[in-house]
């Protein structure tokens, strides 16, 4: 046969496995984050053509077992018990065997075609681990292939194996993998929940009888509400409470003792020589890392180190690219031909290179945020920052994870709200994802640095500035306690992880997981936030100044803006505005600056039309100064805070939440707390005697 | 061997949840008391009882990180509360 097979290969494995590593260098790196058919979750998937065969490899979730508790395992086992791929890949970690032969116990029992990758072999071997492979092949009846995902060792004769597998030309000696014995009473109990369930009448599809019994006699949930049938449910009542009284113990204990009990027979066999110093490097590491006094200290300099090279290093393209995009529209604006519509004009320099502007020189930040983090995940440092965090962000409702995206909420909710994906769950993710915006962004800080000083004496304008961050903080905290009661109570997940050995990161995959995020930001929130900017350029535009003829010229900016939709929303806003100080002049600058915070600045700018030149800021801070009272000075940054995330955040929010609904939910969530929060602090400033007669700056 | 009272929360006796025990403490797993989900959570990352490990780091009010033969666990407290521990009679 010459038509090439087309063969999907589900790479299933435990976290830090070594699977993602394996999964690029077998689809040469050009793996494709796709929308697999899997709802939540990322699934990557990516092509390989070997020998004869078109193989689609897809990169499950890690999981430790099928027992589905997070998001991404439930993913894992939709789409190996569901979707059946045509061969599974089981990737074990060569230095902790036993362990990962776990899932792979379980894997054996969805009897599907199945070859085991035992990666970072090097590792092991170097460490003194001695395999007699062939011996535990043939123990397990699946083939093993020692690879070392990094170097591309042993990837060849995997892809061998899994066409061989997958031609039946290796299955034939194996039909199907040996599977663990679980001892007579329990494999009594399993024929009799079979024999029930086949007389129940088969709806079981492709799932082998035995491995539903084996769900329903664990008590797997997913698996029990699957039961219509009453005799079923007795049948697995009845052998669960039998075997309780037997062993007393629940059966999913005694049959999780069975498989390891096979596979440490398996193992005791197979192995000609072992050490176990998996960790004595790591633990020493360990020991100043996690040390209790120390530990903590460190993790905020590296941390602070992460925040300082995304938005101190980042500045520096950031300023580059800023330059560029503005010599760009510079040059549109004066090469501009003659009788040419002057609106296009508006539009290419103002709605589009804007919006293009805005994308990229996010791009930076972007990329460094995520080769850090790439690093600290890779290295296995994250999961003992979690370790050192975690009691702090639990008194919040969150996952320890969760302060590394908060933290960076201080300099962008954009990357921010991207790094929200080193959390497994996405009830950790939905909540830290909601509560971003209100860590004070760096947009955020040029309006606050704007109004503090026109409005507030030297001495009062440190504690205004730290008011405001902490007032974000606080109402962070009170939201994530809010939310976890409203939407998220049951969800709630056993806080239980691995710490991986301490492992140094290959600049490799470090660098592609940067390329790919970067890659996904500008395909996916760029789209969507240049569609936002020239939507925002259209409202501050339309409808225009009669006056104004087809070039635009003529009248006064702020009479323009004025007529606009954008002025006319801030008008007709006013009823709303005014219990938080605010008239519709401020109105105005807040719907243009729904495109990015820092615009206010410039609208208000506009608004009150200030010319342009040298004396530009400090006629405006003297207007200003002239139209407004400390109070609302403060509200207004109050309102910048809280209220109505910028376009980027909206666009990252819906890619990183895949969902318009918490998006929406989000943002009117937050206009609204911003609505009342404002209101409250107006209205009480407003009482106090003579308390706000403070002095001029 | 004389134990004070501060001594006896520090050294678990037979029996008691793993959240009271003391930091470098080496003790054997008795039971998960929980439902089938902690249950098998557990089981699948190598802690059954009867399995033993050692209490690498302790957080006051924060999770633990356990040190199993292959293995590192960090395992919340609320879950610390759930797992009866005792202390090994051997050696």
């Amino acid at each position: 046969m010459n038509t090439p097979r087309t063969l999907t290969v589900a790479l299933a494995g435990n976290p830090n496995s070594g699977k993602t590593t394996l999964f690029n260098g077998l689809t040469g790196a050009r793996g494709h984050v796709g929308n697999y058919p899997g709802v939540t979750v990322e699934i990557r998937a990516g092509e390989r053509r070997h020998g004869n065969a078109q193989l689609t490899i897809v990169d499950l979730p890690g999981t430790y077992s099928l027992a589905a508790h997070s998001a991404e395992e439930h993913e894992a086992r939709r789409l190996l018990v569901e979707q059946r791929p045509d061969i599974v890949v089981d990737v074990v970690d060569a230095s902790n065997l036993e362990r990962n032969l776990y899932l792979a116990t379980q894997l054996m029992e969805l009897k599907l075609p199945m070859v085991i990758a035992l990666n970072m072999s090097d590792v092991a071997r170097a460490r003194g681990q001695e395999m007699d492979l062939p011996r535990l092949s043939a123990l397990l009846g699946l083939p093993i292939v020692p690879t070392v995902g990094s170097t591309g060792e042993g990837l060849d004769v995997l892809l061998d194996t899994l066409a061989e597998v997958a031609e039946g030309r290796r299955g034939t000696q194996a039909p199907w993998p040996s599977q663990p014995h679980y001892g007579r009473e329990i494999e009594d109990a399993l024929a009799g929940i079979q024999a029930a369930l086949r007389s129940a009448g088969g709806d079981g599809g492709p799932l082998p009888l035995r491995w539903r019994a084996i769900q329903l006699l664990e008590n797997d949930p997913e698996a029990a509400a699957g039961v219509t049938s009453e005799p079923v449910r007795t049948a697995v009542a009845r052998a669960r409470a039998q075997l309780q009284a037997l062993f007393r113990d629940p059966p999913e204990i005694l049959m999780a003792e069975r498989r390891y009990g096979y596979i440490s027979g398996a193992c005791q066999e197979a192995t000609l020589k072992t050490v176990e110093t998996r960790h004595t490097r790591s633990d020493q590491m360990d020991a100043i890392l996690t040390h209790p006094l120390l530990g903590l200290p460190i993790l905020l300099v590296l941390m602070f180190l992460v925040f300082q090279l995304t938005f101190t290093l980042g500045a520096i393209p950031m300023g580059w690219l800023d330059r560029m995009f503005d010599g760009l529209a510079g040059l549109l604006w004066t090469r501009w031909p003659p009788g040419a519509p002057a609106w296009l004009r508006s539009l290419l320099v103002d709605g589009v290179i804007g919006g293009v502007g805005t994308v990229v020189t996010f791009l930076p930040n972007i990329l460094i945020l995520f080769l850090a983090i790439a690093w600290l995940e890779d290295s296995g440092y994250m999961a003992r920052a979690v370790f050192l965090m975690d009691r702090w962000m639990h008194r919040m409702g969150l996952h320890g994870k969760s302060f590394i995206p908060l933290l960076l909420g201080f300099g962008c909710t954009v990357p921010a709200m991207m790094a929200t994906r080193i959390l497994e769950s996405r009830r950790d993710r939905l909540l830290t994802l909601l509560i971003l915006p209100l860590m004070s962004c760096g947009a955020k800080l040029t309006v606050y640095s704007l109004f503090i000083p026109i409005f507030f004496p030297a001495p009062w304008r440190a504690w205004v500035m730290l008011s405001i961050y902490l007032a974000g903080i606080l109402l962070a905290i009170a939201a994530a306690q809010g939310l976890r009661r409203a939407f998220f109570r049951e969800d709630s997940m056993p806080f239980i992880m691995e710490l991986p050995p301490y492992r140094l990161p290959t600049l490799k995959s470090s660098l592609l997981h940067t390329w790919e995020r970067g890659w996904l930001y500008l395909k996916k929130a760029g789209t969507v936030i240049l569609g936002f900017s020239i939507l925002f350029w259209l409202l501050a535009t339309f409808p225009r100044l009669p006056a104004a003829g087809p070039g635009g010229g003529g009248a006064a900016p702020a009479d323009a803006l004025a007529h606009s939709a954008a002025g006319r929303i801030g008008r007709a806003l006013e009823p709303v505005l005014r219990p938080m100080g605010f008239d519709w002049r401020i109105g105005t600058a807040l719907v243009g600056s729904l495109a990015a915070k820092e615009l206010l600045v410039a609208q208000l700018g506009v608004i009150f039309s200030v010319a342009e030149g040298e004396r530009h800021l400090t006629d405006l801070q003297a207007q200003l100064r002239r139209a407004y009272s400390p109070l609302t000075a403060f509200c207004v940054l109050l309102f910048t805070l809280i209220a109505t995330p910028c376009a980027a955040t909206v666009a990252v929010a819906f890619r990183e939440s895949r969902s318009w609904k918490w998006t929406l939910f989000q943002w009117g969530g937050l206009t609204l707390l911003a609505f009342a929060v404002t209101t409250l602090v107006y209205q009480a400033g407003r009482l106090w005697p003579a308390g706000l007669r403070w002095p001029a700056p | 061997m004389q134990k004070t009272a501060s001594s006896e929360a520090r050294h678990p006796v037979a029996g008691q949840a793993l959240a009271q025990a003391g930091v470098g403490q080496r003790l054997r797993l008795l039971a998960v008391h929980g439902g089938t989900g902690l249950r098998t959570r557990l089981a699948a990352l190598g802690l059954l009882p009867g399995v033993e490990f050692r209490v690498l780091r302790k957080q006051a009010n924060g999770p633990l990180i356990l040190a199993m033969k292959h293995s590192r666990i960090l395992l919340g407290r609320g879950m610390a509360q759930h797992l009866e521990v005792e202390v090994p009679h051997t050696h």
